[in-house]
């Protein structure tokens, strides 16, 4: 103790004694505060145990855009999951993603599963990811139905076309070439977009094209048996027999191309195709709807006027309904006849003979066409070379009845077996044009002039004999007679001017009949031209370098 | 060695907190003010208690702050949530080095920093030792001193709630990480409260007595 001078020690008597009180022997309460944060830590370790679901890996080529802590992985736009680490693989060829995934979330994974990276995108026409350009891209995932206990996977680079989520199905189709398809292409159904082609490969053989084509719910159910598909590539001008024609799709289909599929619009409603059922893929709706005619009957027609104009694919018409096709055109000399044969072979269809109406009727059997076919040549059934399109001289084949044909069979000995034909219209109205011709050229123009001449010099005589009766007659008979006879020689003078060689008629006579024989060779001339060149009708002549 | 010195728990008085009037120590008692009633006590109660009581809790939710996030933004293109390594990491990657530091100083090292100060003083008055008191009760205040500094993150996100809410466009709330770190916080505050440096010194006393 140290001495305290200024202020001395506070005496114990000083000093009150405090209060006592009864000791309190309890657990001080501050020990709930650890125990309650040791409750509330433990209750959020347990909880994010609880929430935390499976940890995957994905593979990708690129880790662009991805980011570890940041990049989500989404499943229609909901999180469920982040990207916790991306480390290049050991072979440095890719990155690997370690991502941790939300509670419950097993049942996504399983064999099928797919994971990409949603990116802006702009591809068959659409854009895609458009908001991943402000908030950066993440991974979607499309899971499998299967769970299992799958947990490493490799990414795709591109987002499927096709999700399992979407409902619908899948054909496959064989092509000849991609045209301007692509994944993603659109495919159209009476001009509605119903789906999109969500894969395509090369065949192995390398001739062909396998393209996978997805149609959504419900218009997968427009795909049937009998379903034809073809592109429906940009803008299809098509000009022949049957015109000009346009066809396309849509103005996206313009742009990045597309496949129509349709029922052939003359045939029942058949049965849904199941999914992945092969179709071919046709070059256009033309030929995708010739398909249908699976029944074919070749015939050969022979023709002896210039088929200029006529095309392989020219359809044969009956009354105006295509039956048939130009398969071939050859050229053939018949030593027998000792001429040249154009022989056009065509395809009909027997099954658009058939009427519509009459759709239930059984299928006619070989025996029944060739009688029936028969019987309808008997009835002057010919084919003929017509003018389809009076623009571009396009010829098409008629089949028709044609009044006051002459007899004609089918041979049906020789293959294929060849059906009459009659010439063509336009070879008709060149004969007739002909013939005129060659009457015109007939008429004994000249021998007609030269007996004109004969007659009137032989009126001549005649008249003058008349005039020297009547000056005779002058001198002798009365004055009163004599005024008469005056008028009469008027009458005669006026006459003989008249049939004189250069008499105003005689010369209008002369020049007719040289017109007459000018005509002629003009039409000779004609014909001649329009056989060679039968467009000329219609475009004019043109002048050929021969 | 500081001078010799007398306490007045060695001369077994105790000091009212609430009125200041000195009375005589009664052993074994919970002793009330003669004057006014107010408890009485040689040094804080059970002060050693309190502050390992309150260290560990605030240990136990030092995890969660840093593991939860604190802050969740949502805005019409994205959604995040943010722990306070993460803002770290953004402050740091996106050029804000100076902030970067400042935000990981205040909001991990100078928790975590206190956390193991308090345990330090807590363990050495336990254990009675003798050890650099003076570096000690330098430290204690320093501990106390820095306390109400470490609440920036809280603040920082307190304010971001409050200003960022344009509804549509973005909204801020508070993650559960920030009720923890908050808890952190005045946990160790009040273990620094709790602790009474006159505990540093006791044991030197009884050593010469
Ligand atoms: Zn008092």
């Amino acid at each position: 103790m140290t001495d305290q001078t200024h202020t001395p020690a506070p005496q114990d008597e000083d000093i009150p004694s405090a209060k006592a009180l009864p000791k309190r022997r309890l657990p001080s309460l501050i020990w709930l505060i650890p125990i309650v944060a040791a409750l509330a830590g433990g209750w959020i370790a347990v909880h994010a145990i609880m929430q935390r679901g499976p940890t995957i890996t994905i593979r990708f080529d690129t880790a662009e855009g991805i980011e570890a802590g940041k990049t989500k992985i989404k499943y229609k736009d909901v999180d469920i999951g982040n990207v916790t680490g991306v480390v290049l693989t050991e072979d440095r060829q890719h990155i690997k993603v370690t991502a941790q995934l939300a509670h419950a979330t097993d049942d996504l994974l399983g064999d099928k599963t797919q994971f990409w990276v949603v990116r802006p995108r702009v591809a068959g026409g659409t854009v895609s990811g458009l908001s991943t350009l402000l908030s950066g891209a993440f991974i979607g995932i499309d899971p499998a139905r299967k769970a299992t206990d799958k947990r490493d996977f490799v990414g795709l680079e591109q987002a499927p076309i096709v999700t399992t989520r979407q409902a619908g199905r899948e054909f496959v189709l064989k092509a000849q070439d991609m045209g301007s398809i692509d994944v993603g292409t659109p495919l159209f159904f009476r001009r509605v977009q119903v789906g999109e082609v969500s894969a395509y490969t090369l065949d192995k053989d390398g001739k062909g094209i396998t393209v996978k084509a997805f149609v959504h719910a419900p218009y997968d159910q427009y795909v049937t048996s009998n379903t034809r598909f073809w592109h429906a590539s940009g803008v299809d001008v098509s000009l022949d027999a049957n015109g000009l024609r346009i066809e396309t799709q849509s103005l996206a289909s313009i742009a990045i191309g597309g496949i129509a599929f349709q029922a052939p619009p003359d045939q029942p409603v058949a049965e849904p195709a199941a999914a992945d059922t092969q179709f071919t893929l046709a070059a256009d709706r033309n030929s995708a709807m010739k398909e249908a005619d699976r029944e074919r009957a070749p015939f050969v027609l022979y023709f002896r006027e210039s088929l200029r104009g006529l095309s392989v694919g020219a359809p044969v018409d009956f009354r105006g309904i295509t039956i048939g096709e130009v398969k071939a055109i050859n050229f053939e000399f018949s030593k027998e006849k000792r001429e040249i044969l154009m022989p056009v072979t065509i395809d009909l269809y027997p099954d658009r003979l058939r009427g519509r109406m009459r759709q239930d009727q059984p299928i006619h059997t070989p025996a029944e066409n060739v009688r029936i076919l028969n019987a309808m040549v008997a009835h002057g059934l010919r084919a003929q070379l017509r003018t389809g399109n009076l623009i571009t001289g396009q010829l098409y084949i008629a089949l028709d009845f044609m009044p006051g044909a002459s007899k004609a069979d089918i041979d049906w000995k020789q293959f294929p077996p060849s059906l009459p034909s009659v010439a063509g219209s336009l070879t008709q109205l060149q004969d007739t044009a002909l013939s005129i011709a060659k009457k015109l050229d007939a008429l004994p123009i000249e021998s007609i002039g030269k007996n004109a001449d004969q007659a009137m010099r032989n009126a001549n005589k005649v008249l003058d004999n008349a005039d020297q009766l009547v000056s005779r007659l002058k001198n002798e008979v009365t004055p009163e007679a004599q005024t008469t006879l005056k008028a009469a020689q008027d009458a005669i003078n006026q006459a003989k001017q008249t049939l004189s060689p250069d008499a105003p008629v005689q010369q209008n006579m002369n020049d007719t009949l040289q017109e007459v024989s000018k005509a002629a060779q003009a039409f000779r001339d004609l014909s001649d031209y329009l056989s060679r060149h039968p467009d000329a009708l219609l475009r004019g002549q043109k002048e050929d370098a021969k | 060695m500081t001078p010799r010195a007398v306490s007045a728990a060695d001369e077994g008085l105790l000091n009212c907190h609430s009125c200041g009037l000195l009375s005589k120590n009664v052993p074994n008692a919970h002793d009330r003010c003669p004057r006014c009633g107010a408890h009485l006590h040689l040094r804080k109660p059970d002060s050693l208690a309190r502050t390992w009581a309150l260290l560990i809790a605030a240990f136990l939710l030092y995890i969660p702050a840093n593991i939860l996030p604190v802050m969740h933004t949502a805005s019409i293109i994205y959604e995040e949530d943010d722990t306070i390594m993460s803002g770290v990491v953004y402050l740091w990657t996106s050029g804000s080095w100076p902030l970067a530091i400042l935000v990981f100083c205040a909001s991990v090292t100078v928790p975590l920093a206190k956390l193991i100060a308090l345990s330090v003083l807590a363990w050495t008055a336990q254990h009675k030792s003798t050890w650099r008191q003076q570096e000690r009760t330098r430290l204690y205040r320093l501990v106390e001193f820095v306390g109400r500094w470490s609440m920036l993150d809280i603040f920082v996100v307190t304010l971001m709630v409050g200003l960022v809410h344009f509804q549509s466009l973005a909204t801020i709330s508070a993650g559960p990480g920030a009720v923890a770190f908050a808890a952190v916080v005045v946990l160790t505050m009040f273990a620094a409260m709790s602790f009474d440096p006159r505990l540093i010194w006791d044991p030197e006393q009884k050593q010469d007595d």
